[in-house]
């Protein structure tokens, strides 16, 4: 599904990632965790491409394609779909007419006629009931306004409504009490399918405590330094990071 | 961020699809304004004395007038006597029906999406379409005649109700009001007229489609809508022009009068040519439109979505003299490559407990300037006047301007006058969630858009809202950045 070699990216010219080396199979769960400033958000922001993140080595193969070579909008077009740390706002656009258009481009990306209202709607009724979100959220401008629990569930619907292949979800626990940290793994869990790959990011072993990852890697000054199952991160919310860190800064000392 | 730009730089680059030229010929007079020509327009549409007379007036005002150079606009100075005051598609002298309304103004129509065609007429809605000087064909008229509804062509008015005519037109914009106004009372050769009698609400959008098409022309457009008490229209107008390297002059004058209780709604979708991207040809559209609230617990409500035009220099205002009426003024100002637009709105409050609201939207890209100038006055009398005014303006590129000009001048203490305005612009975080979901930077940036205008898109009825949504879309195309 995702096969990412030594890849190097620069951010205003600093490196932030260094040679990170990952294979991530239809339908497995990796989460990657690590201090804060270790590269994560970086790796989900040259995944998805945006413009301000140098790739500088290595290349990442996307269901065979070369996803580097792709445009923004192409990636997502093929299945690759972030779920957004921070969420934007975009006043007077509603969420449902935000996901149409995009249902709708990916739809003609794949040579397919757009969806009529009828099924589009009932598309959306499914998908809503999945990540228990109302029809009155979707009816408001997207974002705008909403808490970070409706941010993040709104991010969820989305994902179902695009159906990828591959989700990277950035600290989508962040900001999430615990009732409605539970309702969006809930989410994710409903979305996990024998083909469906998920990249998880995470600062925090909790997210974990509902969505049971296959591997954990543990990224660390852009590279990743360890990788286990899911017992990892049982480990890391045990012991802390440091108990990682420390031996590899050693290491580097010596 | 570069690549963005260039993208909306593609956008804003789309063409103008109205811009084709007819064929077809036109009794045209010769260049130049002189008392002459006056009484030749006069003449040639048959005018009772009264009305040259009134013109010849105006004519003498305008002779002693300066044109205005208050405006944010640049322009070179117009050439008055360059300038064709009359040209009108030759026809037979008096049509019985649509069906003698000549084939090729018909496929003109059409070309545009107006259907003059009896049967395929936009169902609901009455046109008039003005083609340079002159009327070519009002529908639904015996429809709307049955209940009293007056729809017509202006000149149609001034033989068929001239007292109406003779107490309302200049009562509102009078012939002295402005350099452009003394100039259209002059030579205005044709518009519509509506009428709606007391307690009659207007089963069907009434609506004038304007269409410049001869060369060296200029259109001097002429209407004038009167509601009685109690009664209700709502009234839209959509204008085009064919793209020509010179500069077209469009000085129009629009006078509304609501009674008591009277609610007009005008809606305005002007889609002039606006000229090439390197800021060659296009319209000057100079319009004075206002409306009189005369009545107590009278509304006037202006809508516009205005894309078109090199410039655009327009203040569509109300006069709140009845207690308790309400004037509201909403707006979409969208400018691209070098057009200009200096618009906004005037609210003049006279009347006690009178409210108005103001919403202004303007959307720059390109090298273009938009700006928006607006006055809301509490006169004395005016007691608990209120006024909210939104003035908001939206950036697309980095060279392209934006500018807010709000006068308020208060002479009531009781009065109350809000007023709020931003600037932004479409932000890269905003483009990238876009284009994360698949949606790529063009259609992006309509939506954005078009999620900023919606405000002023609810407003317009539900035909227009749809066709003004398109028009900006295709107007910005490539202006994101």
């Amino acid at each position: 599904m995702l096969s990412i070699k030594n890849i190097h990216a620069n951010v205003e010219g600093k490196e932030i990632l260094k040679g990170i080396n990952l294979e991530i199979k239809p339908g497995e769960v990796h989460a990657i965790m690590g201090p804060n400033g270790s590269g994560k958000s970086t790796l989900a922001s040259v995944l998805a491409g945006r413009e301000e993140y140098e790739v500088t080595q290595g290349e990442v193969l996307f269901s065979g394609k070369d996803l580097l070579e792709l445009s923004i909008e192409d990636r997502a077009r093929e299945g690759l779909f972030l779920a957004f740390q921070y969420p934007v706002e975009i006043p007077g656009v509603s969420t449902t007419n935000f996901i149409k258009a995009a249902v709708n481009e990916k739809r003609k990306y794949q040579g397919l006629e757009p969806l009529d209202a009828v099924s589009f709607l009932k598309m959306m009724k499914e998908k809503m009931a999945m990540v228990e979100i109302g029809q009155s959220l979707l009816s408001r401008s997207i974002n705008e306004g909403f808490s970070g629990g409706e941010k993040k569930r709104n991010e969820i619907f989305q994902m179902a409504m695009l159906e990828p292949k591959l989700a990277i979800l950035d600290e989508t626990d962040s900001g999430l009490d615990i009732d409605a940290l539970r309702i969006v793994a809930n989410g994710i869990n409903k979305l996990r399918t024998p083909d469906r790959s998920i990249l998880l990011i995470t600062h925090y072993q909790r997210l974990l405590d509902y969505i049971q990852p296959d591997y954990v890697h543990v990224l660390y000054k852009g590279r990743i330094v360890k990788s286990g199952t899911k017992e990892l991160a049982l480990e890391l919310e045990e012991k802390g990071y440091d108990f990682i860190t420390e031996s590899i800064d050693q290491s580097a000392n010596v | 961020m570069k690549e963005d730009l260039n993208l909306l730089e593609q956008a804003a680059q789309n063409d103008y699809k109205y811009g084709f030229v007819t064929n077809i010929d036109t009794d045209t007079i010769p260049k130049g304004l002189n008392e002459a020509v006056i009484e030749l327009i006069s003449k040639k549409k048959n005018e009772p004395e009264w009305m040259l007379k009134w013109r010849l007036k105006a004519y003498a005002h305008w002779l002693k007038m300066e044109e205005p150079t208050w405006p944010n606009v640049k322009y070179p100075p117009i050439n008055y006597q360059d300038i064709i005051y009359y040209a009108a598609p030759k026809k037979k002298e008096q049509l019985n029906s649509l069906d003698e309304v000549d084939p090729e103004l018909l496929r003109t129509f059409e070309k545009l999406g107006i259907s003059l065609d009896e049967q395929k007429r936009l169902s609901g809605v009455a046109v008039d379409v003005v083609m340079d000087s002159v009327s070519i064909a009002t529908s639904f008229k015996e429809q709307l005649s049955e209940i009293g509804v007056i729809f017509c062509s202006i000149s149609e008015a001034i033989q068929q109700h001239p007292e109406l005519v003779k107490k309302y037109l200049g009562s509102v914009v009078p012939m002295t009001d402005n350099y452009f106004s003394a100039l259209n009372s002059a030579v205005f050769t044709d518009g519509s007229f509506c009428y709606i009698p007391k307690g009659v609400r207007c089963p069907m959008e009434l609506s004038t489609y304007f269409r410049i098409n001869a060369e060296n022309s200029g259109q001097f457009e002429r209407t004038l809508i009167i509601a009685e008490d109690e009664s209700y229209v709502s009234y839209l107008e959509g204008c085009t022009a064919p793209m020509r390297d010179e500069n077209q002059l469009h000085a129009a004058v629009v006078e509304l009068v609501a009674m008591e209780k009277a609610e007009i709604k005008y809606s305005t979708v002007q889609n002039w040519y606006p000229g090439d991207k390197n800021g060659q040809g296009g319209i000057y559209n100079f319009v004075t439109k206002r409306g009189i609230c005369a009545g107590k617990h009278s509304k006037i409500s202006w809508t516009q979505v205005e894309t078109g035009s090199a410039i655009t220099w327009k203040y569509p205002s109300v006069i709140l003299k009845g207690d308790y009426s309400i004037g509201e003024f909403y707006s979409v100002a969208f400018t691209n490559h070098h057009q200009q637009a200096d618009t906004g709105t005037k609210m003049i409050h006279l009347g006690k407990n009178t409210r108005s609201r103001i919403v202004a939207k303007g959307i720059s890209a390109g090298q273009s300037n938009n700006s928006y100038r607006g006055l809301v006055r509490a006169s004395k009398q005016a007691t608990n006047a209120r006024n909210y005014s939104q003035c908001d303006s939206l950036l697309l590129g980095d060279q392209c301007g934006a500018h807010t000009f709000p006068y308020i001048e208060v002479k009531n203490k009781t009065a109350i006058v809000e007023h709020e305005a931003t600037t932004s612009k479409i932000g890269e975080d905003q483009l990238f969630y876009c284009r994360q979901r698949g949606i790529d930077a063009e259609a992006a940036v309509a939506l954005i858009v078009n999620g900023f205008a919606k405000e002023v898109m609810n407003q317009l009825p539900m035909e227009f809202a749809i066709e003004a949504q398109k028009l900006l879309a295709i107007s910005m195309e490539g202006s994101v950045g």
